[in-house]
């Protein structure tokens, strides 16, 4: 709120302040930024030197990263590596549920009837529950299915199997939170607006199709980035559905990894900024407009 | 909350709408204003209203139902297995059940360990990402430059899984090569070095710390929000009466923030309700007495050791404490006429 009164020098107040911000910065990035170091350096030399300090003379490598990216991901022609896996878990599961979401919604603003309030109720609680009430059932469930019989002769899906499950299962449970942020979004339209098209003889559908689905794109491509990063940075669902190697996800991949080689620190951590690299890009790349969304300025 | 920060993005712009409700609700639009921009034809209205109740049916339907099916009717089949007596032959007794698991969790010294720490990891992480947060946020909204960049530093954490933070940590807590320590040593302090997640006193305050560190950022942002939705005269006037700085903040500015305070600390008990993951990546599925919490000690008895039933009567109670997090929230949101 107070700014600089003279304008010309900082006040000893004020250098303080930015030593304080600054400070704050290098503890946000100072694990990445060990990561990133360690992941350059030689088994001998991350033993050797100090953590953050970058790599000098042959103690430089990208070795890690090779083993890293053949562990994550494989050769590239054969879609088998866990980014793939990843990938075809969290596009579609994105995508689906982000225009379920937005269809649901849109069914859900703009009317007034009874016990709408207790259906949004079971929208909005249905973000807040732990996975872990629901993995017995989900196994359960999944078993009973039988997935992998009806699969069986089908090329390419009938090794990822558990990337289906995963797929519906995230679906399902992205439902609630893309619901939500659509709903709000939907509520501050003009009413008006809609109330025209309807006097005009528009269906409920037509007005979806022509209205507020093309004035959603802004709110797809936020409820497009969150969910792609949850589903994406998924762990837990994954470890309990997938069963096969072959299907690894990401984060399995990598928590594997760390499990096998207890020492290679530099391989681990060049791993975990594979695994990563699409969230972290995504936050890169739109984080500001995030952090300023949030903050409410213009 | 979530949904007022992702809106905020989504209507990015500076509309009025931004900066005059607080970080939370500022849109409270629902049914009602058709009702008022149309209120003027009463009957005609009710019968089209209903028809379109009707109709709006095939859109939120499916997507409940499909919701009721893997959210809210697993919830329910999870307590029923948790009455049986289930190992994960077969399928489950259906025909015999009884409250011995939750008997069983009782007398289990495990049991007990484990809500303790779930509820202390809850509290903890969310008070200190909370304090944090708001101490950046006020430092931040002092008209600096940089900010954009500095905010997308502090939020960069958050986009990362919770098994890459547990295997970038789990470098920083190293003994022996562990930034923390190296640095602990570099300023002389080395006597204050430690084994921070093998000694069970520090244990859990070591995964709380980086969990804090993931999560501050995120708080610091929804802050901001708050304070930027705060009417400037509020600080003049506070300033005129010639209140300290911290008196300020203190009697005039925090306890506006009641609604960033308890929008961010729904989201971040959510979060420390799935700090499983992490757990999991440090120490495997048994993290030992001092760090166990409801969620590692539920996936160890139903997918380690096949106690599917005790797995599930474990998982009942996690689900019973989440809603005691959730049920005051939704409770105020519906008095507040944000549903």
């Amino acid at each position: 709120m107070s700014t600089d009164t003279d304008g010309r020098f900082p006040s000893v107040s004020r250098i303080a302040l930015y030593a304080v911000l600054v400070a704050m910065g290098l503890f946000y990035l100072a694990p990445l930024e060990t990561g990133l170091m360690t992941a350059i350096k030689t088994q001998d030399a991350f033993f050797s030197s100090t953590p953050f300090v970058p790599p000098f003379g042959d103690g430089f490598t990208l070795q890690p990263w090779y083993e890293a990216w053949a562990t994550m991901q494989g050769p590239l022609t054969d879609f088998s590596g866990a980014l793939y896996n990843s990938a075809f878990v969290a596009i579609p599961a994105t995508v689906l549920s982000g225009l379920i979401g937005s269809v649901a919604a849109y069914g859900l603003t703009n009317l007034n009837w009874r016990g709408q309030a207790a259906v949004l109720m079971l929208f909005v609680a249905g973000m807040f529950v732990p996975y872990q009430s629901v993995l017995v059932p989900l196994t359960r469930f999944w078993t009973i299915v039988g997935l992998q019989n009806h699969l069986a002769g089908v090329p390419f899906l009938a090794q990822r199997v558990g990337l289906i499950e995963l797929v519906v299962t995230h679906t399902a449970y992205g439902i609630p939170i893309c619901t939500i942020l659509f709903r709000s979004y939907y509520a501050s339209f003009d009413a008006s607006m809609l109330e025209a098209a309807r006097i005009d003889g528009a269906t409920f559908t037509r007005i979806y199709r022509r209205i507020i689905f093309p004035l959603s794109k802004p709110m797809f491509a936020v409820v497009l980035i969150y969910q792609f990063t949850q589903v994406w940075n998924d762990f837990l669902f994954a470890l309990v559905l997938v069963s096969s190697p072959t299907s690894e996800v990401a984060t399995i991949a990598l928590n594997k990894l760390q499990g096998s080689m207890v020492q290679q620190y530099n391989v681990q951590m060049a791993a975990a900024f594979v695994a990563a690299l699409p969230t972290l890009l995504v936050y890169v790349l739109f984080g500001d407009q995030f952090a300023e969304g949030v903050a409410g300025e213009s | 909350m979530l949904e007022s920060l992702f809106r905020r993005l989504a209507t990015r712009g500076g509309e009025e709408s931004d900066r005059s409700g607080g970080s939370d609700g500022d849109v409270r639009t629902d049914g009602g204003t058709v009702t008022q921009t149309a209120g003027s034809t009463e009957g005609s209205q009710r019968s089209w209203r209903e028809s379109e109740f009707v109709r709006s049916l095939p859109f939120w339907l499916p997507p409940a139902l499909l919701m009721g099916l893997f959210v809210y009717g697993a919830i329910g089949w999870n307590a029923v297995i948790s009455l049986t007596e289930w190992e994960g032959f077969g399928s489950p007794d259906y025909g015999d059940l009884d409250f011995s698991m939750y008997a069983q969790m009782l007398a289990d010294p495990t049991f007990v360990a484990a809500a303790r720490n779930t509820v202390v990891l809850l509290v903890a992480f969310t008070v200190v990402s909370l304090v944090v947060g708001l101490l950046v946020a006020i430092l931040v909204d002092r008209g600096i430059r940089f900010e954009n960049t500095l905010r997308t530093i502090y939020l960069l954490p958050m986009s990362l899984s919770f098994v890459v933070t547990a295997i970038f940590w789990a470098w920083m807590y190293n003994p022996e090569f562990g930034l923390i320590n190296v640095v602990l040593r570099g300023i002389g302090l080395g006597f204050l070095a430690n084994d921070w997640i093998s000694d069970p006193s520090t244990k859990l305050w070591a995964v709380i710390f980086a969990l804090m560190w993931q999560f501050s950022g995120y708080c610091m942002v929804v802050y901001l929000a708050g304070l930027r939705a705060i009417p400037s005269d509020q600080f003049e006037a506070a300033r005129i009466d010639g209140a300290s700085t911290l008196r300020m903040y203190w009697r005039v500015i925090i306890p506006q923030l009641r609604a960033s305070t308890m929008s961010a600390a729904v989201v971040l008990m959510v979060f420390a309700l799935k700090a499983f993951d992490f757990l999991y990546v440090m120490f495997g599925d048994t993290p030992g007495p001092s760090t166990d919490i409801l969620a590692t000690m539920m996936f160890r008895e139903a997918f380690s050791s096949s106690n599917w039933a005790y797995g599930a009567a474990i998982a009942t109670v996690l689900f019973l404490l989440a809603l005691v997090v959730i049920g005051p929230y939704l409770y105020v949101q519906y008095q507040r006429g944000d549903l």
